[in-house]
Parts: structure tokens; sequence; C-alpha cells
């Protein structure tokens, strides 16, 4: 498993895959689920998810959301490098990586 | 949807953490995040929705409910299909929410997504089932008024008169609902658009991004059981004996058993099509006991031998023999070759192909390859069903419930009136959920445990259990004369289990002497439709071919084509030619100017083209590709599509991108292959789907402008990638590309 990353959420800040994740590594550490990125959809990520209007069938989509936020969070400014790098573990059937690169180059440039 | 309190699933899992304050710090705010803006949730009076038609609600309060027909697997019909409702109601779109509709043929039509016939199938439909409504709400709004209905405007959701009076529609909707459903409503031409053509975003959009439960694993209700399959290892194989006492003692084990999902003799739709018909199943509490435990069962399996399929015909039914053995890839390979020398089914013949061949000055001929390709859809197959004595409810993914309720009608011996069917969103479809043989499986285990379950594959199950794209060969030739005049053209395809020849599309109609020939080798591998069928093959194949018979010639590829198609258009040659030469030339010349072909600036680049035509539409690609890392690697492709109207535009541009990607995905990793009847791949591990740092960095997206109503965009796209991806390798790396996959090692290729 751990093969496409839909399943992806943050441990503290850093992007894991919840089917690969035992109860018994979580520690202390804070888990936020997509339902916890924003309590009204409104994180800048999920912002630019809408404004480039990335999804199709949208099964992936939470996924990638929490793999942008959490890349964006280490690094406000990434490259296309970067972003290749951090978001190649979530697969999207319907092909929509270049919006999603888009929409993550916007919500760096909106996070000031 | 229900969310059970007694279950720990991912979603629950926290909630219930957070309640007991296990010491986990969450941010989660999953109860609050269930009231996220949602207009309908947030608007939603019950019992206050005037039904105008199937299609079209209204509450008094001016909230206008749109049911959308059809399943959603990623097209966005939940929202181009509204939209053309709205167009013709002169709705207001802000004040628009759309619901998916239950499956109810009656009221909402065929509810089929597939084929790219979504919006094609609509059309109509749905503008006058918009234009009546707004009639009915005009002649409301007429007879409050006391004026003649012919005065009464209609624009944004607002209905006014030249008196000053005015009204919202929800206020008039009551009324309208008694007035007669007028017919033979004028639609609006096109230049009167102003919600069609205009892009608007995914109805969904908010629910997808804030994780709402909105497929059908996610759906849960009180009292649900989990159930999954154990399958033969191999195609070939079926279930001989099984020993389940050790499951059984597993932890929150319910039941294990085997049943068969059709009885001797069924007779099978066209979209019937199963796997393994004796299933073993295992019902339990959740995923993960029965996951754990249906690794204890002891079974043994034993080959199925030749059997027979009794399938519905033209002429009431027919028996089909479904070959045992245990299929290997190679062997495939090699009975397709010993096949492909033997005479085939003719399939069109124009002119005298045989002369043109003997008096060729050059002949190149060229055979191509491909494997069968797995769907992988992201959310794998999956349904919930409840069945009691005298009632059926099933929840999940699918693409046409109007085509499985016959046969849940038939396994359940009950009538289709006690047949309830909602159609969850559906993570991904591609064919793969036109064939909901998993729902017939589903409902036949709720059946057995008098109890709602729901039937989950694992993404193993998904892969390796599939109803694949069948695998193909085609043998293309081209004849020249002395001056490299095309003076035949000749296509021989054959396939496991079926074969690929669309004997009357391009270049059909464009040569004097024309052969196309099929054949077929039947498999007991299962096969089905994945976007655009047979097309999918074709469009690599053959536009490849061209490529070469271009380079040949001593023509631009593009000139090549444009000059078929000029001679299918002024002359064309037999009958039956499917498609408009002039589209067809259409796509051409403008992905030639949109990417400067031939044109300075482009040397860094490697450039393929293809074009093709399929359900209906028109499409062409130039795909750049430059070599990154000692790759080769698509930097940026031209796309021009003719799909007449387009509804949504930026979702269209979406569907194309996503068609490119998945193009180039397919062409370049694309395989499922078997050893001894056993799928060699079973997770994206060992089959390969490409990966954002593989997608090109650019993909031009255009439209030809015109006002033919609109046809197929989910399919079209995707074919010709294949192609123009077989293109630009060739220029790349100067070898021609024969065999799909093309960037498996040369070994793995088929």
């Amino acid at each position: 498993m751990a093969q496409c990353g839909a399943c992806t959420v943050h441990l503290g800040d850093t992007a894991v895959r919840s089917c690969q994740l035992p109860v018994s590594a979580v520690g202390k550490e804070a888990i936020t689920t997509i339902e916890g990125l924003s309590a009204k959809g409104d994180h800048p990520v999920q912002k630019a998810w809408l404004e480039h209007d990335v999804a199709q069938c949208g099964y992936c989509q939470a996924g990638q959301i929490m793999s942008a936020a959490s890349l964006l969070k280490s690094n406000p400014k990434p490259t296309d490098a970067d972003i290749d790098a951090a978001m190649s573990g979530n697969i999207c059937r319907c092909g929509t990586y270049l919006r999603i690169k888009e929409a993550i180059k916007s919500a760096s440039t909106n996070n000031g | 949807m229900k969310t059970t309190k007694t279950t720990y699933n991912r979603r629950s899992f926290l909630k219930a953490s957070m309640l007991a304050g296990g010491g986990m710090m969450l941010s989660v705010s999953w109860l609050s995040s269930a009231k996220a803006a949602d207009k309908l949730e947030a608007l939603n009076v019950p019992g206050q929705w005037v039904e105008l038609n199937g299609y079209i609600q209204i509450t008094p309060d001016n909230v206008i409910r749109l049911l959308c027909p059809n399943p959603e697997f990623g097209q966005n019909v939940m929202t181009s299909l509204p939209m053309m409702l709205a167009e013709e109601l002169d709705a207001d779109w802000k004040n628009v929410v759309v619901e998916m509709g239950p499956h109810d043929n009656t009221k909402l039509g065929p509810q089929f997504t597939g084929g790219s016939n979504s919006v094609r199938m609509y059309w109509k439909p749905l503008r006058e089932a918009g234009a009546a409504a707004r009639q009915m709400l005009c002649e409301a709004a007429a007879q409050t008024w006391n004026v003649p209905v012919g005065e009464v405007a209609a624009k944004a959701g607002v209905l006014s008169h030249s008196s000053g009076k005015s009204a919202k529609y929800g206020e008039m909707a009551t009324k309208a609902a008694t007035v007669a459903v007028p017919k033979g409503m004028k639609l609006k031409s096109p230049k009167d658009f102003t919600i069609v053509r205009n892009s608007k975003k995914n109805v969904e959009g908010l629910k997808v991004i804030t994780g709402k439960p909105l497929f059908g694993l996610d759906y849960r209700a009180d009292g649900m059981l989990i159930a999954m399959i154990q399958h033969p290892p191999a195609f070939g194989m079926k279930l001989k004996s099984f020993d389940a006492s050790q499951t059984l003692k597993m932890p929150g084990i319910k039941d294990v058993f085997s049943l068969k999902l059709y009885e001797d003799g069924f007779v099978q739709g066209g979209f019937d099509t199963r796997t393994f018909n004796d299933l073993l199943v295992v019902v339990g509490k959740s995923t993960w006991e029965v996951m754990n435990a249906r690794k204890k069962l002891l079974v043994q399996w034993e080959p199925t031998g030749d059997s027979k399929d009794t399938m519905a015909g033209r002429d009431g039914k027919r028996e089909v023999t479904i070959p045992g053995g245990l299929e290997s890839t190679s062997a495939q390979l090699e009975k397709m070759q010993e096949m492909a020398k033997k005479p085939a089914q003719l399939l069109r013949k124009d002119g005298d192909p045989e002369t043109a061949f003997k008096n060729a000055a050059q002949i190149i001929e060229r055979t191509y390859n491909a494997p069968f390709l797995a769907h992988n859809t992201m959310e794998p197959m999956n349904f919930f069903a409840h069945v009691t004595d005298d009632k059926a409810v099933f929840v999940g993914p699918l693409q046409a419930p109007g085509w499985v309720e016959p046969t849940l009608s038939k396994v359940l011996n009950l009538p289709a009136d006690k047949i309830e069917i909602q159609m969850t969103r559906m993570g991904g479809g591609f064919g793969r959920r036109a064939y909901a043989h998993y729902m017939t499986e589903a409902a036949l285990i709720s059946k057995k445990v008098k109890a709602p379950i729901k039937l989950i594959y694992t993404r193993e199950d998904d892969m390796t259990y599939g109803i694949y794209r069948p695998m193909y060969t085609a043998t293309y030739r081209a004849a020249l004369d002395a001056n490299k005049n095309l003076i035949g053209f000749h296509v021989k395809g054959g396939g496991i289990p079926e074969h690929p020849v669309h004997a009357n599309r391009f270049p059909a109609g464009a040569v004097d002497n024309y052969l196309a020939e099929g054949w077929e080798i039947p498999s007991n591998i299962t096969i089905g439709a994945f976007r655009a069928p047979r097309s999918n093959f074709n469009a690599a194949a053959e536009q490849s071919f061209l490529d070469e018979v271009a380079e040949a010639m001593g023509k631009d590829p593009i000139e090549l084509r444009l000059e078929l198609l000029k001679r299918a258009k002024e002359n064309p040659v037999g009958k039956n030619n499917e498609y408009d030469p002039d589209r067809y030339a259409g796509v051409l010349t403008l992905v030639r100017d949109k990417s400067n072909w031939n044109k300075g600036g482009n040397e860094k680049y490697h450039r393929g083209v293809a074009a093709y035509f399929c359900h209906n539409s028109y499409a062409a690609h130039v795909v750049d590709m430059v070599t990154r890392d000692g790759q080769p690697y698509v930097e940026r492709v031209f796309s021009v599509i003719d799909c007449g109207i387009v509804v949504n535009p930026d979702s269209a541009k979406n569907m194309v991108q996503g068609a490119v990607v998945d193009g180039i995905g397919n062409a370049f990793y694309g395989a499922l292959t078997h050893k001894n009847g056993a799928p060699e791949q079973s997770n994206f591990h060992n089959y390969r789907l490409i990966r954002h740092n593989e997608a090109p960095k650019q993909i031009d997206v255009h439209f030809v402008e015109n006002d033919i109503d609109p046809t197929g965009l989910g399919e079209p796209p995707f074919p010709p990638v294949f192609g123009a991806v077989a293109n630009a390798l060739y220029k790349t790396t100067g070898k021609r590309q024969y065999n799909q996959p093309f960037k498996a090692d040369p070994e793995k290729r088929i």
C-alpha cells in the first residue's frame, strides 16, 4: 500500500499516508485530515483549488490538497521541481496535474 | 448520507478519539465542517420544493434545484447538464443548487454516463425541460397579473411585465406547477446563450476540497456489514472447495460462504460481463477485519475448462463458449501472430486493393501491438446493497443504472419498481463502471446475510479482477506507386477477444483501393469498454503508420492528411464514411497554426502530430518532446478539438488536459500482462501510472468554434495522444514505436 496518496493526512505538519500509519506511531503529534484543514474550506490551498477548478472525479484531491498544504508549510515558495518532488506520491488518474501545480503556485503567491 | 457511530472508520476514528479526549490534539473540526457553506443544506426546507418537471424544482423563497440525470465520474456533467437546463429556464445560476438525481428513467431519461454521450443525448431534452418550465412560470405570472402570456418576460430568475410588475421565479412556482406542461417549445439560438458557453465552476467543487463523503466508499448505513470476495488466482480457474474454519475464528467475522452470481442459462446483456461466477465471500464488521480474515481462507481452485455463457442476441439468445486454459501474454502474442497470417473477416473493400498492391512500386508494412489495460479508477469497485424480501436499496458508483436494473430484478426476483438505486459520485469510471456486476454481487450477498452490506474490492482485487481493455494487434500496409502516390491501403486488425478495426473511418474514403479485415481470438480474460474503446488502439497504430507513410512519400505528416481529407471531401471513395472531412481537416489546420508547426521557434522540441475522429468529435494534438535526464519527456502539447458547441469551456479544457495526461501515461506505461492466467500487476508499484513530475508543463487547448450541436468530449481527445507521442518519440530517439507501452523495458514490451 501507500501507492496512490489518496489517504494523505498531516501528522504535525508533515504529510503522511494514513493507510500505512499505525496509531502507535502517532504519539502526541496532532493529526489533521482534509476535514480539519480549515473550518469552511477556505485554507489558501483549498481556495486555490476552487479558483483553478482543479477536480475532475475528485477522489484523489483530498490527498493532493493535504500534500500541497504540507509542502507550502515547509516551503512557502516552492519551485516546479520542489512541487514535483513533494507531489509525485499522489496519483491523479484523471490527469489534473497541471491545474494542481497552478493551484499550488496561486496558493503560494496568496500566502504572501 | 448516514454516518454510523458504532464502527470506527478513518473519519469516525478521529471524531471518537477527540470525544474520548485520548491525549490527541486534533485540529480536525469534523462536526463544524459538516455545516460548510453548502447552499442546499443551508436552505433546504423539506416539503417546500415545487416540482415543475423531473429535473426542475423551485422553492417559494426562490431556490432552484436542478437534478442531474447522469452519474458523475469527473467529466463534470453535474455542472454542464444543469447549465443546459438553466440556460432555457433563464435561471440565475447563483440561485441554483444541483443534486444527483435518483435512478428514474421515466423522469430523468436514459441516465447513462459513457460513450461521451451525456451532453450529446441530453442537449435537446434538458433545454426543452428548461424552456417548458420557464413557459409555465410565465403563464403563472400572466394569470396572476391578468396580462397576455406573450407580454411576460423572464430573465435571470425574474418575471416581469411592462406595467412594472415583477416577481421572482419562486413566487410563481406553486401556481406554475398547476399549468399544463407546454410542448414544442422554441429553443434559444446559440447567440442568445448566457449560461451555456460561459465557464461555470464545478458545482461539487467545495464538497470535493473539504472531503465531504461523496463517494461510494464513503457511504455508511446503520448496521452495515463489509463484504469482500476471494477471487481465483488466475483467469481460467474457479472455486473447487474451501475451508473457512480459521477465517471464522477471526474477530468481527460474521459469515463465509460461496454463491453463484448468475444461474446456469442466465441470459446476459452486453453489460452483464463478470470476471468470475462462483464467488467466495467473507462478511464481517469492518474492512480491516474482513481483509485480515480473508487471508486465512484455505481454498482449492480448479481449472474451469471450456464453459458456456448465454448471451442476449438480436434473435433471442445465443451460446458463447469461453475457452478454458491459463493464458500467458507471450503465448497470446504468438497466437495472435499466427492468426494474423490466416484469412480474416472482410469488413470493407473499395476498388481493387489486390491489384494495387501487386502493382506497387513500394509497399510499407508495419505491425502494432498493444496490451490489455486496467482501468485503475482511483476509487476501487464497491457498492452498498440492502436487500429485503420486498425491496432492494443500492447506493454506490456506477455509470448506467438502467442497464443493471433488469439484471438485479432477475437475480433478486423483485419487480423493477422495488429496486432503488442512488448513484454516488464516482472516483473515476473510464468505462469500468458500465459493468456493474459488483452491484449484483453486493445484492446477492446482502440477500444471503439478510443485512445491509457494502461490497469492497481492494486495489489488488480491482486490478487483478478487471474487465480490461482488450489486447490488440494490427498490420497496416500502404501501396505507393513510382511517383510516391498512395494507391492502396490495407488494415488487418485482430485482438483478444475482439478486433479493433473501425472500417469506415479515415483513411477509408480517401484511398481508391482500400481493404479492412478483422479477426478475433476468444479468451477467458474479461474485457470491456475503456475510454474510447478500439479507438484508443487505432489512433496509436494508424496515426503512427500514417506518419511513417508520409515520411516515405516525402511529405509533411499534416500535409498528407490534409491531402487525403481533401480527396475524401471532393470525391469520396466508397460508402458509409463516418467522418466529416471538413471538420477533420479543421482540427489539423488549427493545430498546425496554434503550434506554429514547421515554423521557427520550436527547435528545442521533437514534434509529433496525430488526429482522430471518434464519438462524433474530432481531435488533433501536437506533442513537443525533449530529452530530460536521459528520458523522453513530453514538455508541451497543443490540442485542438471540434466537439461543436462547448457547454462549459474551462471544464472542457480541464477534460482535454486530463485526456492528454492520461494518454501519455498509458502510452508510456500502461500494460496488464498475464502469466498462467494470473495478472502480473496488482498495484501501482508494478502498474505504472503517470505522476506529477511526468506531466507536461503546458497543454494549450483550443476548441473549433461553431454552432453545431455538442458531441462527445470525454473520449475523443484521448486516442490521438498515443499516436502523437509515438511520432514525437520517433523524432526524439530515431526509433519507430510498434509495441506498447513505449517506455517499458524492451523485454517487457508486449
